[in-house]
C-alpha cells in the first residue's frame, strides 16, 4: 500500500510538470485558435537562454526576469513577423507557421547558446521531504512539492486572469470569433503580443523546473510531445484541463510502468499516455473540460 | 433615371463615401462606384438583394474589409469630415464608428453579460461607470438582463441580435453600422429590433446606416435609402417616397399596381434600367 501511495504520489507530482508545459499550449491555442507546436521550442530556448545569462555570472534572480524580456521581445517578434501577415488564414496554414518557427527558434537557441547540456541549478534539492518520509514513511521529492505549489500558483493566476479582467475577456472573445473582436474594437496584434508573452513566460518557468531536473538540454524539446496526451485528456481550452490532465497522464504511466510493465516486459512508459489519449479521443473528443462545441440547429 | 444626381440629403454629411470602388483578391470587382452620405442623427437604410454589395460597403467603411483580402482601391470615405479608409477598426471604434456584422457574431462561450463588457474594450472606465453602461442596454433590452449569465451560442436568433447591438452601444458609438438585423429571425423580433433601433436613434442619437434585403420593414423604419444592384446605386431617396416608388415597389416589395406583364418584359425592362443606372 504504501509502495503504491509512493508511486502514485510521484506519478501526480511529474504529471504537474507535464502540465505545466501543456499549459502554454492551452494559453495560445484559447486566444487564438492556434495549435502552437513551437510551445516545446520555447521552453527549450527559455531554459538555454536563463542558464546562458547565469553562466556569464549573473544570479539567477537577475537571469531570469532578463530572459523574460527575451522571451516578450520573442513574443512580440512572432506576432509581427509570423502572425500578422498570416491574419484571416486558415488554422492549418497558421500550424504550418509555427513548425517553421519551432526550427527556427531552436536553431536560434543552439546558435546563440550553444549545444552541449547545461546544468542548471535552482537551489531546491530533489531529495525525500524528510517530514514526510518521518510521519508516513512515504518518499516524496522535496523538488517536485514545490513544483507543484509553483504549477498551482500559476493556474491560480491565469484562472483569474481569463475570467475576472478586461484583458481576459478580450482574449476570449479574440478566440472565438476574431473578426467580431475586430469589429467591437479589439486590436488583434496587441491580443496576441499578449499571450505570446504569456506563453513565453509560462515556458521560462517550465523550462527552469525541467532544465533544472533533467539538464538544459535538446531533449527539453520531446518533453513537449508529452504535453500532447494531456491536452487531448484535459481538452485544448481549458486551463484546469490541463492541470488534470497532466496529473492522470503522471499519475497512469507511472502506476502502468510499475504494475502492468513486468507483464510485457517493461518499458511502457513512454507510449501508454499516448494509449490513453487515443481511448479519449474516441469517446470524448472535446477533452474532459475542453469547451463543448456550441452549435445551433 | 436620376440615381447618381438625385439630390443628396439636405442636412451635412456625417458619413460620406465617395465613388469607392472594391476588389476582392485583386481580381473580384464587387463595388463599382458607390457614393452615399449619411446626414447626423438619422437612419439610413442600404438595399438590395443578394450579392448587391450592401455588406462590402458597410465592411469597406469599418475596414474589416482587409481581414477579407478586400480592398478598397478608389474613392474616398470620411466620418466626421476626416478620412478614415486607412484606420484600423480599433482606432475607428475610438472614433465612435462602430459595426454589427451580419449574423450577429456573439462571442458563443462568453456570457451575455460578458459579451456586452467586451464591447467597452475601447473605453478606459471604472467598475462603477461599466455597471451603469450595462444597465443602460439592459434599459433598452430588458430581455438580456434575464439572459446575462447564459452563454451567448446558447440563447435565440433575436437574443443574439440584441446582444450584438447592445455589444456595439457599449462602446458608445455616434454611429453604428448595422448589417442585416432581420436575417432568420421571426416578423415579431423584426419589428421589436427595428423599434429599439428607432429608439436609439431618437434617444441616444445615435446614427445608423442599415444594410437590409428586407425593404418594407427599412423603409418603415428609416429616413432616407439607397438601393444597390451588381455593386452600384441604382437609386435613392427619402424612404417615404421610395416606398411609393412604383419600380421599388414592383421590384424589391413585390406589389404591382398595374396588369401583369410578361415575365420577358420584366426582365428587358429591369435590364434597361441597370443600362441606365
Amino acid at each position: 500500500m504504501q509502495f503504491f501511495l509512493e508511486v502514485l504520489l510521484g506519478g501526480l507530482l511529474s504529471g504537474v510538470m507535464y502540465a505545466l508545459v501543456a499549459l502554454g499550449y492551452v494559453l495560445i491555442f484559447k486566444a487564438s485558435g492556434v495549435f502552437n507546436y513551437a510551445q516545446g521550442a520555447m521552453v527549450f530556448f527559455a531554459a538555454l537562454t536563463c542558464v546562458g545569462f547565469s553562466e556569464m555570472g549573473m544570479s539567477l534572480w537577475l537571469a531570469a526576469p532578463l530572459t523574460m524580456l527575451v522571451m516578450v521581445a520573442l513574443a512580440l517578434a512572432t506576432e509581427r513577423i509570423v502572425l500578422r501577415p498570416l491574419v484571416n488564414q486558415n488554422e492549418i496554414t497558421l500550424f504550418m507557421a509555427t513548425i517553421g518557427l519551432t526550427f527556427f527558434i531552436e536553431g536560434l537557441a543552439q546558435l546563440v547558446w550553444g549545444s552541449q547540456v547545461h546544468p542548471l541549478e535552482l537551489g531546491i534539492e530533489d531529495v525525500p521531504l524528510q517530514w514526510m518520509l518521518d510521519r508516513t514513511g512515504i518518499a516524496v521529492s522535496q523538488f517536485d512539492l514545490i513544483a507543484a505549489l509553483i504549477c498551482a500558483i500559476l493556474v491560480a493566476a491565469l484562472a483569474v486572469l481569463f475570467s475576472k479582467t478586461k484583458i481576459g475577456r478580450a482574449l476570449r472573445a479574440v478566440a472565438d470569433d476574431h473578426q467580431a473582436a475586430q469589429a467591437v474594437g479589439i486590436p488583434l496584434q496587441y491580443i496576441w503580443a499578449v499571450v505570446w508573452t504569456v506563453a513565453g513566460f509560462v515556458a521560462l518557468v517550465a523550462g527552469l523546473l525541467w532544465g533544472s531536473r533533467n539538464g538544459v538540454q535538446f531533449a527539453l524539446t520531446f518533453v513537449a510531445l508529452k504535453a500532447l496526451p494531456v491536452l487531448i485528456l484535459g481538452g485544448f481550452t481549458s486551463v484546469p484541463g490541463a492541470i488534470v490532465g497532466g496529473l492522470i497522464i503522471g499519475a497512469s504511466e507511472k502506476l502502468a510502468e510499475v504494475y502492468l510493465g513486468p507483464m510485457v516486459g517493461g518499458g511502457i512508459e513512454g507510449w501508454f499516455p499516448y494509449v490513453l489519449a487515443l481511448g479519449f479521443l474516441l469517446v470524448r473528443p472535446e477533452g474532459l473540460f475542453g469547451e463543448k462545441i456550441i452549435r445551433r440547429v | 433615371m436620376s440615381a447618381q444626381t438625385a439630390p443628396a440629403p439636405a442636412a451635412p454629411a456625417y458619413l460620406s463615401i465617395n465613388n469607392i470602388e472594391v476588389i476582392y483578391d485583386h481580381v473580384i470587382l464587387v463595388l463599382k462606384g458607390v457614393s452615399l452620405t449619411v446626414p447626423e442623427g438619422r437612419i439610413v437604410a442600404l438595399l438590395g438583394g443578394n450579392g448587391a454589395g450592401k455588406s462590402t460597403t458597410l465592411k469597406s467603411i469599418s475596414t474589416l474589409l482587409r481581414g477579407e483580402r478586400g480592398e478598397v482601391t478608389k474613392g474616398s470615405i470620411e466620418f466626421r469630415g476626416e478620412r478614415v479608409d486607412q484606420l484600423t477598426p480599433n482606432e475607428l471604434v475610438r472614433k465612435g464608428m462602430c459595426q454589427v456584422m451580419e449574423g450577429r457574431h456573439c462571442f458563443a462561450h462568453l456570457t451575455v453579460e460578458e459579451n456586452l463588457l467586451t464591447g467597452a474594450f475601447t473605453r478606459k472606465s471604472s467598475r462603477a461607470e461599466l455597471r451603469s453602461e450595462l444597465e443602460r442596454v439592459y434599459h433598452y433590452f430588458p430581455r438580456l438582463k434575464q439572459r446575462r449569465e447564459s452563454l451567448a451560442g446558447y440563447t435565440s436568433g433575436g437574443e443574439q441580435q440584441m446582444t450584438a447591438v447592445g455589444r456595439a452601444l457599449m462602446a458608445r458609438p455616434k454611429m453604428i453600422l448595422l448589417d442585416e438585423p432581420s436575417m432568420g429571425l421571426a416578423p415579431q423580433i423584426v419589428e421589436e429590433i427595428f423599434e429599439i433601433v428607432q429608439d436609439l436613434n431618437s434617444k441616444e442619437q445615435v446614427t445608423f446606416l442599415l444594410a437590409e434585403q428586407n425593404t418594407n420593414v427599412a423603409l418603415k423604419y428609416s429616413d432616407y435609402g439607397y438601393i444597390l444592384e451588381n455593386g452600384r446605386v441604382v437609386m435613392d431617396g427619402e424612404a417615404r417616397a421610395l416606398a411609393t416608388n412604383e419600380d421599388v415597389k414592383e421590384f424589391y416589395l413585390g406589389i404591382s399596381t398595374g396588369a401583369r406583364k410578361s415575365f420577358r418584359d420584366v426582365k428587358s425592362y429591369r435590364r434597361r434600367k441597370r443600362w441606365l443606372a
